[in-house]
Order: C-alpha cells, then structure tokens, then sequence
C-alpha cells in the first residue's frame, strides 16, 4: 500500500457506521477472519502495546491539558488556576510574535517544500541514466538529524562564511550580513536549512505518486492536442489529489514539530525574533520552570493541528475498510 | 516503470519508457533529443551540486586546521589537512560516547517497537477483535499528538514514579510515542496477505502465536526492514525526547551531545563540522545500506 495504491481503494467503507465492528461476523468480509473469537494470546497482542502507549501517551496528554488550567511552578504543588494561563497569552507579546513566526513558518515552509518538492519530482521523474544519483543528492539531506542539519547551516551562515562568499561573488556584497544575529533575518535564515531537508522527503512522495499516474492519460490528452502547462493543470495535479493531501498533513505536522532547528541556532533569539510556539513552549516550561503557562502554549499547538490530525484520521480510517 | 500499455495512438519512439515521460513533450526525433537529454543532465547536475554544496563544503572544513580556517576564511581552499578535528570532537567533544548511548537507546527501541507493533497489527488485522477500527485509529491519533503536549507530564510523572533520567524511560518513551504509526501501517500490510495462507496453517493445527512467528511475521518482512530502517533514523535524530527526560551530560545520545560540543567549541567551525559528520554518519549509512526499503518505508509512512 504505496501513495499510488490509495487510489486503488473503493470508497466503500467509509460510512461512519463502520466505527466498531463488534460481532460483524456476517457475510461483509469473513474470509479474512478466523472463524472464532480472540484468544487471550490476541487479546494480550493488543492489550500490551496499548498500554504502553497510554503510559507514555494518553495519559499524559489529559494530565497535559488539567496542567494548562493551573499555576504550578514545579516546587510548590499546582494550584487550580481556571483559564488564567489561556488568557495571559492575548496580553503576551512573545506569543503574538511566536504565533506570528509559526504562521509564517508554515506557509513558507510549506508552500516551497510542497512546490519545490513537485517541481524536483516532475523534472527527477523519469527512469534515465544516471537520474538515481541526482535523486540520491536531494534526499540525501533528510536522513540527517535537523540539529546536524542546523549546525551545518550556521557554520555556513558565519560572517565569512559561504552565504557572504556568494553574495559577494554575485557583486550582492553590500546584501552581506550576520544572519541568524539579525532580528529581521533570523527566521528566515532557518526556515531555508529545515527546506533544503524537506525538499527531498516531498520529492520522493510526489516521485511515488507520479508513479501512480497511467501513462495512458498523458497519452490521450497528447493526442488531443493538450499544451504541456493543459497536461499539468487537467492531467497531472487532478490524479495528484490524494499524495496532495499527504504531503499537505507531512508538512503541517513538521512545520509543528519544527522545534530543532530554531533550538539548535537562536533558541528563538535574538529578542525572540525567531520564536515559535514549540520553542517559546519549551522554554518557559522548562527554562522559566511555568508548567501551567507551558502546557497551555503546547494545547494551542494542539488545537492549530486538531484539524490535520482528524482529517488524517478520517482518511486513515477509510483506508482500514 | 510499471508496464506502460502503449496506446494504439503512441508515437513509436525508441524506448517504451520515453513514452510515459509526464507532463513534458516526449523527445522526437534525433539531434534535438539528445540536445534536450544534455539540457537535462546539465540542469540535474547543477540542482544536485546546489543540493550537495553545503555538505561538500562542511567535509572540507572539517578537515582543515583551526589556524587555516582563521587565516585564510571559512570559504577558502583548504591549505591544511587536518584530520585531528574528529579527535577532539570524538573524544573531547564526546561523540565517541554519546554514539555508544544511541546504539544504547536505537537499538532495542527499534526492535521492540517492530515487535510490539507487530503484535497489535497481527491481532489487529487477521482476526476479528471487537472494535479493531476504533482501536487502530486511537492508536494512531496518539502519535500524530503533538509532543509538546506530553513533555511536562512525562517529565514530572517519570520523576514522581523514580524513573527520570534513565536512558529506560527514554526507550519507553520513544517505543510509546512512535507505537502507534507503526500499527496502522503494519496492519494495512498484513491485511493483504491473503486468508488462504492463514487457513492453510489453521488446517496443521497451527495455533495463533505459530502463524503469527512462523508466517505472517517473515512475510511482512520486506514492511518490518522499511520501517526498522525509518524508526531506527527517527529515534537517533532525535532531540525532544532527549532533552525532556535526560538530564545528566553522559547520558545523553548523539543530537543532544551535538548541541553541547557546540557551546564547548565555540567558533571552532571545524570541530563543530566534524561533530555534524559524525553525528550523520549512521543514518547515512542506514540509508545507503537499505536505500530501496528507505524509499518504500517513506512511502509506506505517507499513507497518510
């Protein structure tokens, strides 16, 4: 099951009374079943990663979101704070600012990462010689770790270093500049590395579903006369749907998650001109010791990525038939 | 390429792949076809060596001495080869050490997840459990959770409970977190082994565990290496969990051992490049190594 076989899967599962398939031993899909219940063995299959998991997970969520309606400040106990800690953020200008950055990061990010990650696709797409070391190249970048990524990056970003040499080399010396010092320039000069790792993760998932594509498609619209921008727009991007919307959640959650790079460089320095929510987050938790404030940053990251969890899940569970 | 069907309208050209060339005019005849593949392979190697830039110039200094650098700038030919800087960082930086706590930590956080996850998509996906959608899907939504929202409570909860600061609780995390991906991945695969494989086993007598050990686990193999490959890169790159439950310096794996070699070598961009090489040769090697099941495993990952 490749992003290309998704399409393969009839729809027809997908209504919600399919939630539970409690005692369905009827005639819907049998053959796949053994015809008896679940052995303790099978039960104890399920029940002991469950339990992991709601060890490490669900249990420290709930305590995650009663922890963002207190004050706690990790020595005394927490104290009941109501929705004290929620409305400190609309008087909080580093959580305007790191709001802010977080908006910017995922368009940016996700805009270029997506297109770029199309564009390298469609120019990468077709088995020739040596086309597997040109796609090596790009995807070379994203088995690194994103702090190995960012220290190679400032080490770059230096005043003498690469991103001054080239601007001077292009006669742009005077564009010259300490980049990640630079309140107005910090983001920005760390969105670029998390890019140039994204780039390829993209490429290789639109690789997939170009794949997908039935050349016979291409072939008929040729034959009608279809301009290669007609071929794009009318052939392509419509059979992309669902990759589309994979790389759309894939980036999304990264853009959530991107809390290494920004930790890895500025800490969200200089002046928290580079502050986003996951690393304004971390640090009043656990730099400032504000457990209740913290937790109450972290639902917010929650609540900006409850929409692409559920429809994630949604398309999930039509998958699972 | 999968079979391309070639249309009764194709244009006949010299290779059936040329046809399923998407979205650009395939190449017609002669001299402007092999204009158009040297257009091609000019533009790729240039996008590849853009790409590769900044890796190529990390390497070289981390090869060059700390007085070349000072003297001559960080862009310059290298004047020197020096070695000795994945010395300092492998053992003054810690390296040597961290990378032993990571294989510590990678290791059976890989094998036990695949194994756990194994379980539940087994159970999951060839019998009939009660609820076996709901289960899945929660299982899947706690990893899709953003982990912010967890690093209070497990940091508190493992000091409540004894457990902070051990390179155990870490594995447990990671397991835990990482879980539910897995599950839902697996059991998609393991759903298209077909029934008759299964009943067949049923019919010698084979009870659950031995259709689980001895036939649905070696035929999801080829899943099990692709996702053993991107686990075992997720969990050695990274920094969150680490720096949430870990608090003592020796115990902390590769990524955040990075970060303190960097305020330990402040300004020796050298050391600094050489600690990022070592920090990215593992997974470079894990990608190279099990490059096909890398892409695949990605890719499985993206039915998302």
């Amino acid at each position: 099951m490749s992003v290309a076989s998704t399409q393969a899967h009839p729809a027809g599962a997908a209504t919600a009374g399919g939630l539970g398939v409690r005692g369905s031993r009827g005639p819907r899909r049998d053959r796949r079943f053994k015809p008896f219940g679940p052995s303790p063995l099978l039960i104890a299959f399920v029940v002991v990663p469950l339990l992991i998991e709601s060890v490490a997970v669900f249990w420290p969520a709930i305590q995650g979101v009663y922890i963002s309606l207190t004050h706690w400040n990790g020595v005394n106990p927490p104290t009941f704070a109501g929705l004290d800690n929620y409305r400190r953020m609309f008087d909080d200008p580093v959580f305007r600012k790191a709001l802010e950055n977080t908006a910017i990061w995922l368009v940016l990010f996700g805009t270029v990462s997506a297109a770029g990650g199309l564009g390298c696709a469609m120019f990468l797409q077709r088995e020739r010689r040596g086309i597997a070391v040109y796609r090596a190249a790009l995807f070379l970048p994203v088995v690194f770790s994103l702090t190995a990524t960012a220290l190679m990056w400032q080490t770059l970003y230096q005043p003498r270093g690469l991103a001054n040499g080239l601007l001077s080399a292009i006669g742009l010396g005077s564009w010259q500049h300490a980049w990640l010092a630079d309140p107005r320039t910090a983001l920005y000069a760390q969105i670029l590395p998390a890019l140039w790792r994204e780039i390829g993760y993209v490429m290789v998932l639109y690789l997939a579903g170009l794949k997908g594509i039935d050349p016979a498609l291409h072939e008929a619209a040729k034959v009608d006369g279809a301009s290669a921008w007609q071929q794009f727009r009318n052939v392509t991007l419509p059979q992309l749907r669902s990759v589309n919307a994979v790389v759309l959640s894939v980036i999304v959650i990264d853009s959530l998650r991107s809390f290494d790079v920004v930790w890895s460089l500025t800490q969200g320095g200089p002046y928290n001109s580079s502050q986003l929510l996951s690393t304004y987050m971390y640090q009043t938790a656990f730099v400032n010791t504000d457990f209740g404030y913290g937790c109450a940053l972290a639902v917010v990251i929650f609540v900006l990525a409850f929409g692409v969890i559920v429809s994630y899940l949604i398309r999930a569970f039509k998958e699972t038939d | 390429m999968a079979a391309t069907t070639p249309g009764p309208n194709a244009v006949p050209s010299a290779r059936p792949s040329a046809m399923s060339s998407a979205a650009r005019p395939a190449p017609r005849r002669g001299p402007g076809r092999s204009l158009r593949t040297a257009g091609f392979h000019t533009g790729a190697i240039l996008l590849s060596a853009v790409w590769f830039l900044p890796i190529a110039l990390i390497l070289i200094i981390s090869l060059r001495s700390t007085d070349d650098v000072l003297g001559h700038g960080l862009n310059a030919l290298p004047h020197s080869f020096h070695p000795g800087n994945y010395a300092s960082a492998w053992t003054g930086g810690g390296m040597e050490h961290a990378l032993v706590n990571s294989a510590v930590i990678a290791v059976p956080s890989v094998a036990l997840t695949l194994l756990l996850a194994s379980m539940a998509a087994f159970a999951l996906s060839r019998y009939e459990i009660p609820l076996r959608r709901t289960l899945i899907l929660v299982m899947l939504g706690g990893n899709l959770l953003p982990p912010q929202i967890l690093l209070v409570p497990v940091a508190k909860l493992s000091q409540v409970f004894g457990v902070y600061d051990t390179l155990t609780t870490l594995i447990v995390v990671e397991v835990g977190f990482g879980l539910g991906f897995y599950v839902f991945v697996l059991q998609g695969f393991m759903r298209s082994i077909p029934a008759e494989i299964q009943q067949a086993a049923l019919i010698d007598g084979a009870g659950p565990f031995q259709i689980y050990w001895r036939i649905v686990l070696p035929l999801t193999r080829p899943a099990l290496a692709a996702l053993g490959a991107l686990a075992f890169t997720w969990i050695f790159n990274d920094l969150l969990w680490p720096i949430t439950v870990l608090i003592t310096e020796s115990k902390m794996p590769v990524t955040p051992a990075l970060l303190t070699l960097q305020g330990q070598f402040v300004s020796y961009w050298n050391v600094i490049a050489a600690g990022s090489v070592i920090a990215a040769v593992p997974t470079v090697a894990v990608f190279l190594r099990f490059q096909r099941h890398f892409i695949s495993g990605l890719n499985l990952g993206a039915v998302k």
